[in-house]
């Protein structure tokens, strides 16, 4: 078992033969992922990778019955492929892209908001459920099959938590980078409840940072549902100086809670074993699984 | 992208926004003919930077003299208050102490109050929505209206399938206490902000304050707007209004190859790849007892050009005692990463300890890579090594 992904799911990537997909999609079939196709418009009917090429999301759903599609489409077009994966039926889209206009977003959140498709990202590394099945950019050998669910906001250090966790002899069920753009697809809340009721995931390393407010609702869900899986976390940023990434009254929308220390506090009080350092993620971990 | 006050104000014009009558100016002939063109009985000069609080601040070297934006009745009270600020260096809550050089006023007519009203929009992260700020408390900070009186800030969000729809204006006109006319005046006003805002892929408008004359009018008294950085590739008009003289000139070589920089004050210099492994590694190096000289994300796809650009601004800040790179090669490989760090380390002449951590895609040829260049590179196993590893060798190289 695992959350979202495991070694059934088929996987077509969207921007398949420009560089990105074409690199990162021969990782993933060297892992071991399910790839059934790809879709770059105006190539369909070629092979790439020795996998058949579409034109549209829709003909490769059809021909190949994906059930997720991983986005390497530039900036501009980026937000357009989610909102054809959406129309699409795909169940789970992962947008790998960086740098996708937030506005763009804003209407790619209604139309999801609309739709039984999952996104994870944009800006992200994907999601990997160890030995079964890797979507995205992340470095498949850091990786371990086992029993630590991981989610992050943030990329590197997403495999910073997984490199630790696989140095103290565990090893991760799922790991999901949520990714960091400001209006995005899941959250630490939707990622949080399905690792809480999976039964492979026996203990959580949520990574998050400075700014937003998501940490403080994900730390709320785990107290909430009193799940006694151990949770580790760790916020990133206590020492970045305040406002200089953040619009100015963009603070004003949640009251202020979005500086690391108001964020660890949520964690604690929510029964969350902060690690006192990024260098001590697995340290942590293990203190605490004993 | 910051823009400043004249900027945003014609911009706003454009759509519809009322805003006084006023000429920007980068000297005191040119202050004064704009304040005989406007004929106004009073008339404001403001200084422009791209900082708030300019009217509480102060100019540099006279802490009790008067601030950035100051009222004038004849021509001769213009160019005095032109001398005043053109070529000094406005000090604010927001600059810092360094403060900001002023290189332009705005000169505008002035109006009469008989309100001031907050107005904003911008992208709202929980609900991904656009959303419209307002309070009846204008002409003050808005965070500190949301930390003494959250209740008096009204908010009102927009479904992107519809867009803005009026009724939702006047509902906030009605609850900022507006009547009358003025209820009107303020659905035009969100309708252009709204609609710059969204033609223009703004990160924020914010009027404040919005005032209301005794006539009944709304006008737009003081304006600030900022773009997203990731939509200006189809805005160069929007593009061609960035004040480099606004920006850190650290910064600015940083935005010019793609990397994310923001400049610091300590003297450990990072390069790290992604944001969130970027702040961990200042995080570190302050639990370590020393303080980062930046925030540097040299993104995820970095080139060689792109590292090697980096390293020169690290190694060009004179603060720097000693770097740290920190990379877990996801997209990026270590090997990359280990060619322009030699490449760089010989073209910049390296003269600060240099501690390297990498690890992910292709680290063993990495770290292979600077073990046989020759340079005297510190190599470290893991972040906590790393961190202890740089401190240890600025303190040293310092003693």
């Amino acid at each position: 078992m695992s959350i979202l992904v495991n070694k059934s799911t088929k996987v077509i990537t969207q921007g398949f033969t420009g560089a990105q997909g074409t690199f990162h999609t021969e990782q993933a079939l060297a892992y071991g992922t399910h790839v059934v196709g790809g879709v770059t418009p105006g190539k369909g009917g070629s092979v790439h990778l020795g996998l058949p090429v579409f034109d549209t999301v829709a003909q490769a759903r059809a021909a190949t019955g994906a059930d997720a599609s991983v986005i390497y489409v530039p900036p501009a077009g980026a937000a357009d492929a989610i909102l054809e994966a959406i129309a699409a039926g795909i169940g789970l889209i992962v947008c790998i892209t960086e740098g996708i206009p937030v506005q763009d977003m804003v209407h790619v959140r209604a139309a999801l908001e609309q739709s039984g498709s999952l996104l994870i990202g944009p800006n992200c590394p994907g999601i990997i459920t160890p030995g079964e099945c890797k979507i995205g950019i992340m470095p498949g050998p850091i990786h371990r099959r086992g029993h630590v669910g991981i989610v992050s906001r943030s990329g590197t250090l997403t495999y910073e938590a997984v490199a630790q966790t696989t140095a103290i002899g565990q090893g991760q069920s799922t790991c999901v980078g949520i990714g960091g753009d400001p209006v995005k697809g899941m959250d630490f809340t939707d990622v949080l409840a399905r690792m809480i009721e999976d039964p492979d995931t026996h203990s959580i390393v949520m990574i998050g940072e400075i700014g937003g407010t998501s940490e403080i609702d994900g730390a709320e869900l785990i107290r909430a549902s009193g799940t006694h899986k151990p949770v580790v976390g760790f916020i990133a940023g206590a020492t970045a100086p305040p406002g200089r990434r953040m619009g100015h009254a963009g603070a004003v929308i949640t009251g202020g809670h979005e500086t690391a220390s108001a964020k660890i506090e949520a964690l604690r009080e929510a029964g969350i074993h902060v690690a006192p350092s990024p260098a001590e993620l697995g340290t942590t971990l293990a203190r605490v699984l004993g | 992208m910051n823009i400043h006050e004249y900027q945003a104000k014609a911009l706003l014009r454009s759509y519809g926004m009322p805003v006084p009558e006023g000429h920007a100016a980068t000297t005191a002939d040119e202050a004064t003919a704009a304040a005989r063109t406007l004929g106004a009985p009073v008339t404001v000069v403001k200084a422009q930077i791209h900082a708030g609080g300019r009217g509480a601040g102060h100019f540099a070297g006279k802490p009790e003299g008067r601030g950035g934006v100051r009222l004038a009745r004849t021509p001769a009270e213009v160019a005095e208050a032109a001398h005043a600020m053109l070529g000094q260096v406005l000090v604010t809550k927001q600059t810092g102490p360094a403060g900001r050089l002023v290189r332009t006023l705005y000169v505008e007519s002035g109006c009469d109050i008989a309100r001031e009203l907050y107005f904003s929009m911008l992208v709202d992260r929980v609900t991904g929505r656009v959303v419209i700020v307002a309070s009846p408390d204008g002409g003050m900070e808005i965070e500190e209206v949301a930390a003494r009186t959250p209740e008096r800030i009204f908010k009102e969000y927009i479904d992107p399938a519809k867009g803005l729809c009026d009724y939702q204006s006047r509902e906030l006109a009605v609850r900022l206490g507006l009547k009358g006319r003025e209820i009107r005046a303020f659905q035009n006003v969100v309708r252009a902000a709204y609609n710059a805002f969204t033609s223009l892929d703004a990160a924020i408008v914010e009027v404040n304050p919005l005032v209301v004359t005794g006539t009944g009018d709304l006008l737009a008294l003081d304006a600030k707007m900022s773009f997203d950085e990731n939509a200006l590739y189809r805005h160069p008009e929007i593009a061609k209004l960035r004040d480099e003289h606004e920006e850190d000139p650290r910064e600015r070589e940083a935005a010019e190859y793609g990397l994310a920089y923001v400049g610091l004050d300590g003297n450990i210099g990072c390069m790290v790849n992604g944001a969130g492994l970027a702040m961990a590694t200042m995080d570190i190096i302050k639990m370590e007892g020393e303080e980062p000289a930046n925030f540097l994300d040299v993104g995820g796809g970095a080139s060689k050009e792109r590292v090697a650009a980096a390293f020169r601004i690290l190694i060009g800040d004179p603060k720097v005692r000693g770097i740290l790179v920190n990379i877990f090669g996801g997209i990026m490989r270590c090997d990359v990463i280990a060619e322009a760090i030699i490449a760089a380390s010989h073209e910049t002449g390296l003269n600060v300890p240099l501690v390297v951590r990498l690890a992910g895609t292709n680290v063993d040829r990495g770290k292979a890579l600077l073990a046989e260049s020759g340079l005297t590179i510190i190599p470290a196993d893991d972040l906590g090594d790393a961190a202890r590893k740089i401190v240890a060798a600025v303190r040293n190289a310092g003693a």
